[in-house]
């Protein structure tokens, strides 16, 4: 039987749980006591939620984040979205096919009042950027509600199990994102003048200067002086032929399924997208023991930190740049995916098509800023300020920066007296969104006697605690303190503090002490499902993932705190400065099929609307025919007509007419409107929150 | 250079407009659409509830939506396209006599004009709301000869239709003045050309008044606001649009049906009536209407609400719309003030408007106009709104 729950993690602590008993169309299953329903779901096997009541296809997991309405089952009769919904005891959950049915309601409802509520600040997210205004504001006294949809602070970092990048004094750089989330909680938590609302989602911001918001499923009016977004960013979706199957969806909700869930949704995954978010999300697919086919990147170049290209090149997952997806092939859900080489201006090379089998295919091919509401608090006129990647799409190390920098700035513009943002901070917040720059040649020491680190960060990102760790400052950065490329020269004492800290994993320890002919080479390791134990031989490999020789492990020293384990490798001279890390996943997972598989649907099939069916084709011939209007579009189509509000389609409509060179001050954005996120009826009418199960 | 000459121009390409419209090209006139929004039905139509009755209080209302109503509901057959159109009747329940009476004196004014509406038992009417309250429930009117139609999709066939015929439409163009030659219109001024026509037809909506401003005439118009908002779609599980009539703190009637998606549509009367044009939502909205929905209709709790909006309702003092000629212009016709039933009786009224421009009335039309007559006493109220 397949196992669908993590059983062993090499950073995220796998609990004990209480095991409870649901139904699934009738079928008693366990689940998890606190999960949520789609991931009980998962842990069953089962990835397909329903049939859409249009075109009857599969429905399963797509934004796991309550945006959208692709995973509405049915819980104890009443239609929810199933990545929101927690599982409870003896919980009857069914399959949605076609149109739910609304149950009568036997009892009188209970009405009351909606609870009023003000303050000074009303914080949107409780990510990185949230927090760290949050911690700014409730230092200067200023009184802040900070909300967040999820039931646990800290956003997107709860998912990371990676170390960060940045530096250390500014943004915690070397310590993972699961662990800076719940440093910034508790100091949140800790603050008098915050109060911080989990489980709080934000509906809309009303032109009488209200914020609508569904706290634990109850209903509240928030008035505020000002309004920080810090609501972050969501995925963008992407077009391509058999794009609506199940087993597509973004990276994000995948790092949920396995990072906060500890779920294995899948056992083959694709990845589509070379940033850091895809990048990342195969690394953690990795740790979490799935076999990673293969990632995608459009570009000549994957567009994330060549240290994350790096690490999983060298675990053994291809990356193909200049690829894109042809199609995804399979009935209901994903069997297999079909990608083709691209020239330089995106055109597919015949012939180069490649088939690979896969039930998962992720889609991180960029993310938007969620900025809906400072769009309507511009318009209702509440100031309004924005932190993090809904003000601009960058790191969570930028993130946190621009959020402390946009927590003082709230202070400053509510109380005139607070000492002035100080210059640095701005440039200190420029250099940590920094795109990666230049990639140099790699340049090896001579030195082949005693110990010494070999840096194998050959590109310029925002990263520097290589150079804060080091007990005898030997490893320097020439000209900018962050950006620049680490060199080490000095005194290595052969610690290894800089291998535990490099978020990278780019740094390997040469030891020549005991043998000069076959040094012993430490090289970072944390993907514990491959485990490597002493004595081992396992296949090292260079930056490139190329292997160089089959090499004995003769050592293993796990941080205990870190978790990052130091895996000894007796390797000969003439590679050991080369040696990375090993090779863990067989090529044989990244073999494609004897024969590509081409399917029949065309490009106009993709789908774009995905709440209301509506494809590329539909679209297209409207654009076609002049209209330009999204909004005339969608009353035409019903594309952006459904639950996720055009989150997913704006986007994929706007490429559309890019492609079909209609000239943006022609096209017409979509009117916003209550509410973001669907709210059952009854919820407005209770402030008390008495009709809630 | 010479200016464009058309038989007509129409002011709005909305619920009025745009099948005024049709009609006139549909007769090979050479017609001009002119809204300031970059497509149709921007301003109030895509704001419109979609509910289309016939079972009104006066002959002209009740014979333009019967018009209406055979337009909607054949048009797939005609034409092809599916507008949404069901024919799931209208029902007012009354919680007291009062409103009993009230509905009961109007069934006779309705059956006198061959409405098929009809009075139903409490028990009757629970079979068609299934689990609606029934306390104090004395019965309900039914009028299943009622429906509900998409305002997009019927607006865009009309539109794509009208296109067909010929019709010319310009859109992000505001027209800013009116040139008179004694009593006839000589020239329509945008901010991006001067056009002539034969006729000027005013179907601006809550522009209307600006509009007849520009010809010089004082109309008692003004647009005042009201909420909507539609919910996820489910399985059909009552029939007819549900009107409560009784006021409460705020509000007036508000009501609500299940279209043919399966989305239950819904919207509130405020009062006092809240003027204005502006559109965009307060936090007033969900907890007013959602309080008298769950209590009347318990069932709703568990729905949920995907999206709201504002609009206006262009009133008259009457409740009355204001369509036709006027004496004090030869060139120009009215079809504004439509108090938020633009929807249901712009298809009728677009036949009605080309039969006027084209000069071939029927011979019921003038006692339809009187209905609509710019000219009346507005003083009186409509029997039922």
């Amino acid at each position: 039987m397949i196992e669908y729950r993590l059983k062993k993690h090499p950073i995220l602590p796998i609990e004990d749980f209480q095991e409870i008993t649901f139904y699934w169309n009738k079928k008693p299953l366990k689940a998890k006591e606190g999960e949520v329903i789609s991931s009980a779901l998962f842990a069953n096997g089962i990835s397909i939620f329903g049939h859409h009541h249009k075109d009857k296809s599969a429905q399963g997991m797509f934004c796991a984040n309550g945006q959208c309405a692709k995973c509405a089952v049915i819980a104890n009769g009443i239609p929810v979205k199933s990545c929101m919904t927690k599982v409870k005891e003896n919980m009857f959950v069914e399959s949605v096919e076609g149109l739910p049915e609304l149950p009568d309601v036997e009892e009188k409802p209970d009405i009351s009042d909606i609870e009023e509520i003000e303050t000074d600040v009303l914080i949107i997210g409780g990510g990185p950027a949230g927090l760290s205004a949050a911690i700014q504001l409730g230092n200067h006294n200023i009184k802040t509600l900070l909300i967040d949809d999820k039931d646990k602070l800290g956003g997107k970092l709860v998912l990371q199990t990676h170390k960060f990048f940045g530096s250390v004094e500014d943004s915690y750089a070397g310590t993972r994102g699961i662990e800076i989330g719940n440093l910034l909680a508790n100091k949140v938590e800790e603050n008098e003048n915050i109060t911080a609302w989990t489980d709080s989602i934000a509906i809309f911001v009303f032109h009488d200067k209200k914020a609508g918001i569904l706290k634990n499923n109850v209903y509240k009016l928030v008035s505020t002086k000002v309004i920080l977004n810090a609501a972050g960013a969501r995925e963008k979706f992407l077009r391509f032929p058999g794009n609506t199957l199940a087993g597509i969806y973004g990276a994000g909700a995948f790092q949920t399924l396995v990072n906060r869930d500890l779920i294995r949704p899948t056992e083959r995954l694709f990845i589509v997208g070379g940033g850091n978010v895809g990048l990342i999300a195969g690394y953690h697919a990795l740790q979490a023991g799935i076999e990673v086919v293969g990632l995608i990147e459009a570009l000549p170049k994957c567009g994330g930190y060549k240290v994350h290209a790096d690490k999983l090149k060298r675990l053994g997952v291809p990356i193909y740049t200049s690829h894109t997806v042809l199609c995804a092939n399979g009935e209901e859900t994903v069997s297999s995916i079909t990608i083709t080489k691209i020239t330089k201006d995106f055109t597919p090379i015949a012939g180069t098509e490649k088939t690979f089998a896969c039930d998962t295919i992720l889609i991180a091919v960029g993310l938007e800023p969620v900025n809906e509401f400072t769009a309507e608090a511009e318009k209702a006129g509440i100031p309004i300020f924005a932190a993090g990647d809904a003000l601009e799409i960058a790191e969570a190390s930028s993130a946190m920066f621009n959020g402390k920098i946009s927590g003082l700035k709230v202070a400053k513009f509510l109380e005139a007296d607070i000492e002035e943002i100080p210059h640095e901070w701005y440039e200190k917040a420029e250099i940590l969104k920094s795109e990666p720059g230049a990639e140099l040649p790699q340049i090896f020491p001579e030195q082949d006697k005693g110990v010494l680190p070999i840096i194998h960060c050959l590109q310029e990102i925002p990263c520097n605690p290589c150079i804060t760790i080091c007990p005898t400052d030997s490893i320097k950065i020439k000209d900018d303190p962050i950006m620049g490329l680490p060199n080490y020269e000095g005194e290595c004492i052969g610690c290894g503090k800089c291998l535990t800290i490099c978020p990278g994993l780019a740094i390997t320890l040469v030891d020549y002490r005991k043998d000069t002919e076959n040094p012993v080479v430490t090289v970072p390791y944390e993907v514990g499902n491959y485990a490597v134990e002493k004595g081992d031989f396992v296949k090292a490999v260079n930056i490139d993932g190329d292997i160089l020789a089959k090499v004995k492990v003769v050592g293993k020293v796990v941080n205990k705190q870190n978790k990052t384990q130091l895996i000894r490798l007796k390797a000969p001279k003439e590679i050991a400065k080369k040696v990375v890390a090993f090779q863990v996943q067989e090529k044989s997972v990244s073999k494609p099929l004897k024969e590509p598989i081409i399917s029949g649907l065309m490009d106009d099939d993709s789908m774009v609307c995905l709440c209301e069916r509506v494809t590329a084709g539909e679209i297209r011939n409207l654009i076609k025919n002049g209209i330009t209007d999204l909004n005339q579009i969608k009353a035409i189509t019903r594309a952006g007509m459904g639950p996720c509000g055009s989150k997913t389609c704006d986007n994929l409509i706007r490429q559309i007419m890019r492609e079909q060179r209609i000239p943006p001050n022609k096209v017409i954005k979509n009117v916003r409107r209550p509410v973001f996120v669907e709210v059952p009826l009854g919820k407005f009418a209770d402030g008390k929150g008495g009709c809630d199960e | 250079m010479s200016k464009p000459v058309y038989d007509v121009i129409v002011i709005g390409a909305g619920s009025v407009g745009v099948p005024i419209a049709m009609s006139l090209a549909g007769k090979k006139l050479k017609v001009l659409i002119i809204d300031s929004f970059p497509s149709p039905g921007q301003g109030n139509n895509k704001k419109a509830i979609g509910g289309v009755r016939a079972t009104h209080s006066d002959y002209g209302k009740i014979k333009i939506s019967q018009r209406s109503i055979e337009i909607f509901s054949s048009w797939k057959e005609k034409f092809g396209d599916d507008l949404g159109w069901i024919f799931n009747g209208y029902s007012f329940p009354a919680y007291n006599k009062e409103d009993e009476n009230k509905l009961k004196n109007l069934m006779k004014i309705q059956h006198e004009f061959g409405l098929n509406i009809s009075w139903i038992s409490p028990k009757e009417y629970s079979k068609l709301v299934p689990g609606i309250c029934t306390e104090g429930l004395q019965g309900s009117t039914y009028s299943p000869d009622d429906g509900s139609c998409s305002p997009l999709l019927a607006l865009h066939a009309f539109y794509f239709k009208s296109i067909e015929y010929g019709t010319k439409y310009n859109f992000n163009e505001t027209v800013i003045d009116i040139k008179l030659n004694s009593n006839k219109i000589t020239e329509v001024i945008t901010d991006k050309g001067k056009y002539s026509c034969e006729y000027l037809v005013n179907a601006a909506g809550n522009s209307g008044k600006e509009i007849g401003e520009m010809v010089g005439l004082d109309l008692p118009i003004k647009p005042d606001c009201h909420e909507g908002a539609i919910t996820e779609p489910v399985k059909r599980f009552f029939g007819p649009m549900v009107v409560d009539m009784r006021p409460a703190e705020g509000s007036a009637n508000y009501y609500f049906y299940q279209n043919n998606e399966g989305q239950v549509v819904f919207c509130i009367t405020p009062a006092p009536p809240i003027l204005g044009t502006c559109d965009d939502s307060t936090s007033v909205f969900f907890p007013q209407v959602a309080k008298r929905m769950v209590s009347l209709y318990p069932r709703l709790a568990n729905l949920k609400v995907r999206r709201s909006w504002r609009g206006q309702y262009p009133m008259t003092p009457d409740g009355f719309p204001i369509v036709g000629k006027i004496r004090e212009i030869k060139n120009y016709v009215h079809t504004i003030g439509m108090c938020g039933q633009g929807f249901m009786l712009g298809p009728g009224l677009g036949e009605l408007i080309a039969r006027i421009i084209i000069d071939e009335k029927a011979s019921d039309d003038d006692k339809i106009l009187k209905s609509f007559d710019p000219y009346r006493d507005f003083s009186g109220m409509e029997a039922f709104k």
